[in-house]
């Protein structure tokens, strides 16, 4: 009776109880997640994946039966699931991306991070000299709800309160969410500019932020608060500038991507450089909830000028030191092809 | 799913590549909803408990709540899609899974791509549209914002219509799909269903269907017999008889008739395709019109 048999019955009667012991497998790890599995479990796994594997490549040639086809092609692909899924913990993820990833990326695209540093510093310098000269402009480069009267005309008693005052407890937190929505949004838009317009955006975001920065500092330096300014600055502005750097860096990455893609497709670029960028932009937001911790708390709490500047350059050497030498010596992503 | 599933293949390590079906735009969609809700929700049972401890401390809930919707959003999608393979709660519910455009494991990376450009997509726009900013910090030009948040919104909500893999930006930057996968359960071989070959099909009886034919033969075949089968069967049946002119209809019993031409062409076909002549469907000219078929 064997012989009357059809091949692919027959193929599919030695096959099936794998199949099944497969499905059986791969329906708890889908139900309970990986470990509901037995050690002996977890090791036939592989083999039974392979082995379903190359039955779905012998089916597809010899079997014309609908259903076993659609069985093994489901089969598979959830077995791979189970496979090849993201194997790391959640709490491993943060640490490897904290120790290795972010400082890899870092590193990886300074010269594009050098562009947008050089942009915001050339603003600011520009900002300052130019409000120096001529106040009227200050209106031009700061918006009234930044600037919250530190303007041309304040006194230098008014300039000197907004460096020292001390709000209450609940208006810091307040403070401190709006900082985060602020500048979320900002990211969001500094990280997104590029892609669409080729970093266009990003270059005028950049120069903008920085022509404000540079009015503001050249109020208070004209009524001689320079150092005090600077200190009330540095205690977050180390943390959040340099973030801001980054994802302007970022933005520059995707946009070179965009621009000159090279033999790749856009499309193709754009993922190729786009996980690097992602990396970058979720490190400086993980940066600007540091900052934003920091201007809540620490700016109000803490009023002397001398530790204002040591903490704003402790944090600023602490960054640097960081990208320049965190996670030199692990290898990139172990279950990826390196991006 | 009334359409056409599109299909594409990802490339497994082992080197065989799985057959994939995108999500539909609807399913995806729904997906994201269910995941909004669940997201709205806690902080909406958030939101009242901290306004029983404003009654403590004043002005403190906006701020708190504010702080715990970033905290919600992203890390949100990002925290289940690495704990559940590719998976929300929403994508659970709809049978969807993201899966790397070239084969291989998920990265971290690229969950927290496609899911930090969220915040760029949809949760920068629906902010502003929810809590625009105050009137007078912007000189009256909140209606333009508004304008612009909705064309930003429409935008890329709506990418995924006219990117031909059904990219949202967060995929395209992070190198994804969203597709499919749902159980398939294995179902009896229709071939063992009437061992007792009454009929006998010439090789020229066999040739006239090509795969495709064979295949809406067989979900006919595996469809339950409700009325509106019967008469499909009924109708094919005639048209079966018609297309190989078959002598005696009289004496023919319809279910054990389909069910062995459906084995006897299913023979046919395969063993064709094991010498190279594989044909797809019945506008397809068999390889050699008369070659020894059993």
């Amino acid at each position: 009776m064997a012989d009357d048999l059809l091949k692919s019955f027959r193929f599919r009667i030695e096959r099936e109880a794998r199949w099944r012991e497969l499905e059986a497998l791969v329906a708890r790890a889908e139900k309970d997640g990986l470990r509901s599995l037995e050690a002996a479990e977890l090791v036939r796994m592989p083999g039974l994946y392979r082995a379903c594997m190359s039955s779905l490549s012998v089916a597809r040639n010899l079997s014309f039966d609908a259903n076993l086809r659609a069985y093994l092609e489901s089969l598979c692909l959830r077995a791979y699931f189970v496979v090849y899924g993201v194997r790391t913990g959640f709490g491993q993820v943060i640490a490897a991306f904290l120790r290795r990833d972010f400082p890899q990326a870092v590193r990886s695209t300074w010269p594009a991070i050098l562009l947008a540093a050089v942009l915001l510093v050339g603003g600011t310098a520009t900002g300052w000299a130019i409000v120096a000269q001529e106040p009227a402009w200050f209106e031009a480069f700061v918006d009234p709800a930044m600037a919250q009267g530190r303007t041309p005309d304040a006194t230098h008693e008014e300039l000197t309160e907004t460096i020292y005052r001390q709000p209450d407890a609940a208006d810091q937190l307040m403070a401190f969410a709006t900082f985060l929505f602020q500048n979320n949004a900002r990211v969001g838009m500094l990280c997104f500019a590029l892609g669409a317009a080729f970093g266009v955006p990003v270059v005028l975001l950049l120069c903008y932020n920085g022509l404000a920065i540079g009015a503001i500092c050249a109020v208070f330096a004209g009524e001689g608060l320079t150092v005090e300014f600077l200190a009330w600055l540095s205690i977050h502005g180390t943390t959040e500038l340099t973030a801001i750097v980054l994802c302007g860096g970022a933005g520059f990455h995707l946009a070179g991507a965009m621009i000159s893609p090279g033999r790749r497709t856009r499309l193709t670029a754009l993922r190729e450089t786009g996980r690097t960028a992602t990396t970058l932009v979720v490190g400086a937001v993980v940066m600007l909830f540091a900052a934003a911790l920091l201007e809540g708390l620490g700016r109000q709490l803490i009023t002397a000028t001398s530790v204002r500047l040591g903490i704003g350059g402790a944090m600023l050497t602490l960054w640097v030191a960081y990208f320049a030498f965190s996670g030199r010596r692990g290898s990139a992503d172990p279950v990826h092809h390196g991006d | 799913m009334a359409t056409s599933p599109v299909l594409r293949s990802v490339l497994t390590p082992e080197g065989v590549p799985i057959e994939v079906e995108l999500a539909d735009h609807g399913a995806r969609a729904g997906a994201l909803l269910i995941d909004l809700l669940i997201i709205i929700g806690t902080l909406l049972i958030a939101g009242l408990v901290l306004e029983f401890a404003a009654l403590l401390i004043p002005g403190v809930a906006i701020a708190t709540l504010a702080i715990l919707s970033f905290l919600l959003r992203c890390p949100f999608f990002m925290y289940f899609e690495l704990r559940w393979r590719g998976q929300t709660p929403g994508k659970r519910v709809f049978k969807l899974r993201v899966v790397d455009r070239r084969g291989g494991a998920l990265s971290p990376k690229a969950v927290a791509a496609r899911n930090v450009t969220r915040e760029v997509e949809v949760f920068m726009p629906v902010t502003l549209l929810l809590v625009p900013p105050a009137a007078e910090d912007l000189g009256g030009v909140d209606n333009l914002l508004i304008i612009a948040a909705l064309v930003w919104l429409a935008v890329f909500a709506l990418m995924p219509l006219f990117t031909r893999d059904r990219l949202r930006i967060g995929d395209m930057v992070a190198g994804t799909w969203v597709v499919r996968s749902e159980p398939v359960a294995l179902l009896r071989d229709l071939t063992t269903d009437s061992p007792s070959r009454r009929y006998r099909f010439a090789s020229a009886d066999l040739d006239v269907y090509g795969i495709a034919e064979l295949q809406v033969l067989e979900r006919l075949l595996r469809q339950p017999n409700t009325q509106a089968t019967l008469d499909t069967k009924k109708e094919v049946f005639e048209r079966i008889l018609d297309k190989i002119a078959w002598p005696d209809r009289k004496s023919l019993d319809r279910e054990s008739f389909l069910n062995e031409y459906y084995a006897a062409l299913r023979t046919h076909l395969e063993q064709r395709a094991l010498f190279g002549d594989r044909r797809a469907d019945k506008h397809e000219a068999p390889m050699r019109r008369r070659g020894p078929a059993h």
